[in-house]
């Protein structure tokens, strides 16, 4: 190594000496130097502004008293305090009401989309697709209503869950408990999908016998439905646990029902609100 | 030389190494030991009770299958956090945990709070294929953990293990581990209440549908459902002594 002067005879060493070797002692770069005082500054600044050394008691607190608690629960107090004004008139208004006012409509839409994103995404599809088991929101077929309030309902007290305001429907499962013979089954079975099978409609015979005595209470008498009892439309195409043939039987025999929780219990009723705006902008009825 | 300098430290290589030791230590016991003796590192909160034995099958599923790598259970402290996952996470809340599962790595969402949000239902069609419920999600299924049973003999020396390791676990809750863990997953068994009189806020369910066998999906849901759900949060000041 060759000191600053470039002369290699001028520059001292550091003393150190082994089998001959010596080591100079060159001086440190200047920006280096003052870099490394300035960090040591730093540190010092940083002890005293902020929480650092812990003590026989608890902790030194800092001068600036900072606190990632007090952070985070400063940070959701302001954007709370930023959408009280929105909030507040969305607790005030019925349903319909904010639906007719645009500037609610928009907000509660945005806020329903992000808390569907957070608590509905993972059943019902982060496009609101459904999944076996899990109702489609995007189409017009409605298991127990499609109407804001309706919709509200049961977002607010869930299906078949502990609650006692809880939506709640349960089909026989006619093979597993004993109801209907195998073979009825079968029959029964057939007529369900010749109900939404088109062409010449439902063929009459011993299905259709069994169906006007088992499942036309719930069902009704044409397959339409109830969305008073939470009985789906068998005539359309859509199905929750899929329409084909061996779907439709493994139903009847076993008899299948999905939980939604009583998100009343866990969201704030503003919430709930936006909620319902926003599925029901999906394709939600009357 | 006659004074001790830095001539004599890098001439004798184990003495170097001794005061290398020392100075390195100075940083550890700075930051370790008053970890053991502050209140305020772990402030103490209402619920926490250690993992029923059928949860910590569940657990040492969770940790056997490298869930860690991409599931980390902490909800740190920071708004969109406590927004889409619940309070933040607090130290007392992995206090029965050995090892802890805080990870580093989100792949998946963070689940620390994940119990109740789901059904069973939802967990067991979950776990067997996740693009069953979740389209998009590139997380791999374990359907087999439907098909094994439980490994139910060895809970009685894991809640030893962990009590030796500081985990209150009563010679009673030890000695019925195994029928304790058989009964959580039977709520028409005889031991289910006693289930839930020695672990407060204990579920008691056939959590993966199949009545005839304590299966490893059982142990899984029993414990991904109790994540999160004991802290009595009504009852926690962020405040006071413990604010940081």
């Amino acid at each position: 190594m060759v000191g600053s002067s470039g002369r290699p005879d001028e520059t001292p060493t550091t003393g150190h000496e082994w089998d001959g070797i010596t080591e100079f002692n060159n001086p440190l770069p200047r920006w280096w130097l003052w870099t490394f005082y300035a960090t040591v500054l730093w540190a010092v600044a940083y002890w005293i502004a902020m929480p650092a050394w812990p003590l026989v008691e608890g902790y030194t607190r800092g001068l600036l008293g900072y606190s990632q608690r007090a952070v985070v629960a400063g940070q959701v107090a302001d954007r709370d305090a930023m959408q009280a004004r929105y909030v507040e008139r969305i607790a005030a208004a019925s349903l319909e009401e904010i639906a007719a006012d645009p500037e609610l409509l928009s907000f509660a839409l945005a806020g329903g989309r992000s808390a569907y994103a957070v608590n509905c995404s993972q059943c019902h599809g982060s496009g609101a697709e459904g999944a076996v088991g899990y109702p489609n929101l995007n189409d017009d077929d409605w298991l127990w209503g499609g109407s804001l309030e309706a919709i509200a309902y049961t977002i607010r007290h869930g299906v078949r869950n502990e609650s006692d305001e809880s939506r709640y429907s349960e089909m026989p499962a006619y093979g597993r408990d004993g109801f209907l013979e195998p073979e009825q089954i079968v029959a029964v079975v057939r007529y369900v999908l010749s109900l939404s099978a088109g062409g010449d409609g439902p063929v009459a015979g011993e299905g259709a016998d069994i169906f006007a005595e088992q499942c036309s209470i719930c069902h009704g008498e044409d397959g339409r439905g109830s969305v008073d009892l939470g009985a789906p439309n068998l005539t359309d195409a859509i199905w929750l646990f899929g329409g084909d043939y061996e779907s439709v039987l493994a139903q009847v025999q076993n008899s299948r029902g999905g939980v939604m929780p009583a998100w009343g219990e866990r969201l704030p009723p503003e919430t709930i609100k936006q909620l319902a705006i926003y599925v029901h902008a999906l394709g939600g009825g009357t | 030389m006659a004074r001790f300098g830095h001539r004599t430290l890098e001439k004798n290589s184990i003495l170097m190494l001794v005061v290398t030791l020392i100075v390195v230590s100075i940083g550890g016991l700075v930051e370790i030991v008053p970890l053991y003796y502050l209140d305020s590192t772990v402030e103490k909160v209402r619920g926490m009770r250690p993992y029923t034995p059928l949860e910590l099958v569940g657990r040492n599923i969770y940790i056997r299958e490298g869930c860690y790598n991409c599931h980390s259970q902490m909800v740190r402290s920071l708004r969109d956090e406590v927004d889409r996952y619940g309070h933040y996470s607090l130290a007392a809340e992995s206090m029965y945990d050995h090892p802890f599962q805080w990870g580093s790595k989100r792949t998946g969402p963070d689940l620390a709070r994940v119990g109740g949000r789901y059904s069973d239902d939802w967990h067991r069609e979950h776990l067997i294929r996740p693009k069953n419920v979740v389209p998009e999600s590139i997380m791999p299924g374990y359907p087999f953990l439907q098909e094994r049973p439980a490994e139910l003999d060895a809970v009685e020396a894991d809640l030893r293990a962990n009590a030796a390791l500081g985990v209150p676990y009563t010679e009673e809750m030890i000695a019925n581990a195994r029928a304790d863990a058989a009964a959580q997953a039977d709520p028409e068994s005889d031991g289910a209440e006693a289930v839930m009189a020695r672990y407060p806020k204990a579920q008691v369910r056939d959590f993966d549908g199949n009545p005839d066998m304590v299966s490893e999906m059982d142990a899984m849901i029993a414990y991904l459902q109790m994540l999160g759900t004991l802290v009595d949060f009504d009852a926690f000041r962020a405040e006071g002594e413990a604010l940081r």
